[in-house]
């Protein structure tokens, strides 16, 4: 548990003995062995691994794109592997944000209608869905994109775009795959460090990357290596790296 | 690292005493390399005797200042100019280390790699975060901006070091000294290589410089 969340805090994201086999027989691969993973309110946890060791699937499972074939996915208190189609999708469009390599935006969308189309789905009339998106991208110094189209925003803005997408609402899970992926190391970083600042403010979020200097932002890097965890870091106390005038006042 | 020339460096800018210096070469550097006071008045010492360094009476408090000489200053200007030595490396003990892993029985080279990966990410944890602390605010002073290019340059040196990890453990597992992943045990290489003992205690990573203690 990070050090920034409460004892009493539930987790939002909870993977129980998660397991995922792909084909059968000869050809039956493991992607996913029996991962256990609590991800809590203010807690940013970045996943490595080599290709092949299990990550993206992860990711895919604990935001309901895919079913494990065994274990248990709990998001905000609710196991998603056993609720029906439809509660899943309400529940992938009230609790769960998603980040991705490439955006993702829909193209005939504004900014501002691409962070208010989830809400509006969710029924949240237009214009009140609307001004939570502009506030949205208020709360990041955004708000002078609300009105542009993604192909008038670089990569980056687009980027942080869809970050302000995944949390809008009560959203305070968001999984990002490689979201840096697309980016010059420079946007990268500070597509990161705006990931890192909403985790602070409560969300929970997950990330997937092979860089290590993205993954140094999270608080908690777990390795997968043959879909297991096999390690991870736990958080130090920085301060001891602090300048000798600090230690010395 | 050459206190020698960071002290020059220092009063090049005006008559200072010790135990300033000291903390002005800390404060530039965010205490990566400590100084003690001892070593400080020993290169003092030793700057005034090379000619480089003179003292320069005392301050009101009755610090004795010391200022720079020409000899000095000639002597920073030639060290600004000169590139640091690349063509030959200081001993790594992590290169040392891998390199008598490799084929070493009874040892796991993986783990080996996966321990020391931990603790150099552990400490790129600890560095970013303290870079994060140190943008909050645009630097203010010429001793804000020299740390933050302290800290860069250890996250670029942990950096180079993780992906040199993940690098040869792709290596390896090229040239078949370790399993392929999603391999399963039984039908790799791993079922056939004598085991590591389990009660084999697990590999000390090398400390990062400047790392946090553990």
């Amino acid at each position: 548990m990070p050090e920034n969340a409460q004892p009493s805090q539930q987790p939002v994201l909870r993977l129980q003995e998660l397991t995922r086999v792909h084909g059968s027989g000869a050809t039956e691969v493991h992607a996913l062995r029996g991962i256990d993973l609590d991800v809590f309110p203010g807690e940013l946890v970045a996943v490595m691994g080599p290709s092949g060791s299990g990550k993206s699937t992860l990711l895919t499972i604990a935001g309901g794109l895919d079913t494990p074939s065994s274990g248990r996915v709990i998001v905000e208190g609710t196991d998603i592997t056993t609720v029906g189609r439809k509660q899943l999708a309400a529940l992938r469009r009230r609790s769960i944000g998603y980040v991705f390599q490439d955006y993702n935006l829909i193209p005939a969308l504004t900014a501002a209608e691409n962070i208010a189309l989830p809400r509006e789905l969710d029924g949240t009339s237009a214009r009140k869905a609307r001004t939570e998106a502009v506030a949205a991208l208020a709360e990041m110094g955004l708000e002078q994109l609300a009105d542009r189209f993604p192909d008038e925003m670089s990569g980056g803005q687009q980027q942080r775009v869809a970050i302000a997408r995944a949390l809008v609402g009560d959203r305070r899970l968001v999984l990002a795959d490689e979201p840096t992926g697309a980016l010059d190391s420079e946007t990268g970083e500070s597509v990161l460090a705006l990931l890192r600042t909403r985790c602070d403010a409560g969300a929970a979020g997950v990330l997937v990357t092979h860089e290590p200097r993205f993954a140094a932002w999270a608080d908690r890097v777990v390795f997968l290596r043959d879909g297991t965890v096999v390690d991870q870091t736990i958080r130090s106390q920085a301060d001891s790296l602090l300048t000798g005038q600090a230690a010395e006042r | 690292m050459s206190i020698r020339h960071g002290l020059l460096a220092l009063l090049e800018r005006g008559p200072r005493y010790g135990s300033q210096l000291r903390t002005e070469f800390e404060s530039r550097t965010g205490a990566t390399w400590p100084l003690n006071v001892g070593q400080v008045y020993t290169t003092l010492s030793r700057l005034e005797r090379d000619g480089m360094i003179a003292q320069d009476g005392e301050d009101r408090a009755g610090h004795v200042l010391y200022a720079i000489t020409d000899a000095g200053r000639a002597e920073l200007k030639s060290w600004f100019r000169t590139p640091v030595d690349r063509t030959s490396p200081p001993r790594d003990e992590l290169a040392i280390k891998l390199a008598m892993a490799v084929g070493a029985p009874g040892v796991d080279i993986r783990e080996v790699i996966q321990s020391q990966r931990r603790h150099t990410i552990q400490a790129m944890q600890d560095y970013t975060r303290l870079k994060a602390q140190a943008l909050e605010a645009v630097p203010a002073d010429r001793h804000e901006v020299a740390w933050l290019l302290v800290l860069e340059q250890l996250i670029f040196q942990t950096e180079a070091e993780a992906r040199w990890l993940d690098h040869c453990e792709a290596r390896l597992i090229r040239l078949a000294l370790l399993p392929e992943p999603g391999g399963r045990p039984s039908d790799t290489a791993r079922g056939t290589s004598p085991a590591a003992p389990s009660d084999a205690a697990p590999p000390a990573p090398v400390d990062v410089p400047g790392g946090a203690p553990a």
